[in-house]
């Protein structure tokens, strides 16, 4: 269970998140989408407790953000692939393994997992874009950590390893994994438990995917979307409404 | 347990990376080599410059290596990665000078048997001792990149704290001007820089046959400041970034 309270984020001189408010519950997948610059990463690391936030609270399986506690349990995925290009996948995964006090037959499993077996010996440096990002995902998968906070994780990988990977993320969260992860493609949303909509820091839907295309009035969730976002405008333009 | 492994992952990085492993073993060669041939007339010359040099190469390759090393680790996001996961921040600072220790004895040795076999280098005291303390130098030099790394966002920031950092410690231990020859506010600034005891300790192992007390007190304070620079830069390193 992630619980957002009221999270105000400045990045630079800009309120990226102002007074943001979300839950994400326990054993499920929660899709986080929103157009770029509209605060998804920034709302991760505040999950994952490497943001300096101004106010508000982020707790985490009870615990707050960030605590010394949490680091056993959580998995992150950066959106740019973070693993060292001069090591091997292998040499990666198991490095991560041992930070998470697991065995390197395990690292070797989760590198087979994500269809990285025949790379295992190769350097991250020569690998392909999505190689590389996959690279990334095993050493957020690594711990086996309760809480997975994946940002895009299947950019530009290809759609039978996206439909794989989607397995992947559906069996940990059958298995109790709690996991948030952002993404452009609307045939991923389909696919959550949940989904937040987010557009320039402020939480426009927060439903299942069909309540959400049920509230719009369409089968589309692209469509959707677009409606619930310019609805929301116009609340937020009437004077009568309450929104700032 | 990751502090070893920590270790053992920034040695595996360096171990893919052929080239930088011969600049590291060459330059330091070809510096004294040069050396060599400026002094080739003034044998006594030599020996002293050569001497303090063998410890002032590896404090400055090292510094570089370092900065730029953890820059990357911030620059590629795997530090943000690693402040995530239950690694303690001190086993990472010190796992980079470990294993940029080990890659600085290696280095150390390399260039004082070079200097001693095919140079004719002659100290008072041991080899070991020379090699030791040019160790210890580079660990400092590991140290205070790490630390200055804190300070830097990109790579050109990253290169020019090496001339904020070494440079006046360099300008200041007593190899241009003798430390009891300076204005005495510039003396007291040479007192608190580390490099200044790294090369005193040197200076006795060239002078006197078995190690002094003050060359292990200058070893102890060079020492001292590797582990204060290492606390510091673990206590700058933050979890959170804006």
């Amino acid at each position: 269970m992630i619980e957002v309270i009221d999270l105000v984020v400045d990045r630079g001189k800009r309120t990226v998140l102002n007074g943001f408010s979300c839950s994400v519950p326990t054993g499920s997948v929660t899709g986080l989408l929103g157009p770029s610059g509209s605060g998804k990463t920034t709302l991760m690391r505040a999950i994952v407790g490497v943001q300096i936030v101004r106010s508000g609270s982020v707790k985490v399986l009870g615990l707050e953000a960030g605590s010394a506690a949490l680091r056993h349990k959580i998995g992150y995925l950066t959106q740019a692939p973070s693993v060292y290009a001069d090591l091997t996948v292998r040499e990666n995964a198991r490095y991560f393994a041992s930070l998470y006090g697991q065995s390197a037959a395990q690292a070797d499993q989760i590198v087979a997992n994500v269809g990285l077996a025949g790379a295992a010996h190769q350097l991250v440096d020569d690998l392909s874009g999505g190689q590389r990002s996959r690279a990334s995902l095993v050493c957020a998968l690594i711990g086996r950590p309760e809480v997975l906070v994946l940002d895009e994780p299947t950019v530009g990988q290809d759609p039978v390893l996206r439909d794989e990977l989607w397995e992947q993320f559906r069996a940990l969260a059958a298995d109790g994994t709690t996991i948030l992860v952002s993404s452009h493609v609307m045939d991923e949303a389909n696919r959550c438990d949940r989904l937040l909509l987010i557009r320039e820091g402020e939480l426009i839907a927060d439903d299942t995917p069909a309540a959400v295309k049920a509230s719009a009035g369409t089968d589309d969730l692209d469509k959707a979307f677009l409606a619930l976002i310019r609805r929301h405008g116009e609340s937020a333009s009437d004077p009568e409404g309450v929104r700032s | 347990m990751t502090l070893v492994h920590t270790t053992v992952r920034i040695l595996r990085q360096l171990r893919h990376d052929r080239r930088t492993i011969g600049l590291l073993i060459v330059v330091p060669v070809l510096l004294l080599t040069l050396l060599y041939y400026m002094f080739q007339d003034q044998k006594q010359v030599f020996n002293s410059v050569a001497l303090i040099m063998l410890g002032i190469f590896p404090f400055i390759i090292m510094f570089l290596v370092t900065s730029i090393a953890m820059l990357r680790e911030r620059t590629t996001g795997t530090l943000e990665r690693l402040l995530t996961t239950p690694l303690r921040r001190t086993d990472l600072l010190f796992g980079y000078g470990i294993a940029f220790g080990v890659a600085a004895a290696i280095q150390a040795t390399v260039a004082s048997l070079v200097a001693y076999w095919l140079f004719d280098l002659n100290t008072a005291g041991s080899q070991a001792l020379v090699i030791l303390i040019a160790v210890t130098n580079a660990v400092l030099g590991v140290a205070l990149g790490l630390l200055a790394s804190a300070f830097a966002r990109t790579e050109f920031q990253a290169v020019q704290f090496m001339p904020i950092v070494a440079l006046p410690q360099i300008l200041l231990c007593g190899l241009f001007v003798a430390r009891d020859q300076m204005a005495a506010w510039l003396e007291a600034l040479s007192n608190v820089l580390p490099l200044t005891y790294a090369v005193e300790a040197l200076q006795e192992v060239g002078a006197h046959p078995d190690p002094t007390a003050t060359m292990w007190r200058d070893l102890g304070i060079v020492a001292g400041a590797v582990v204060l620079a290492l606390v510091l830069a673990s206590l700058t390193l933050r979890r959170r970034t804006p």
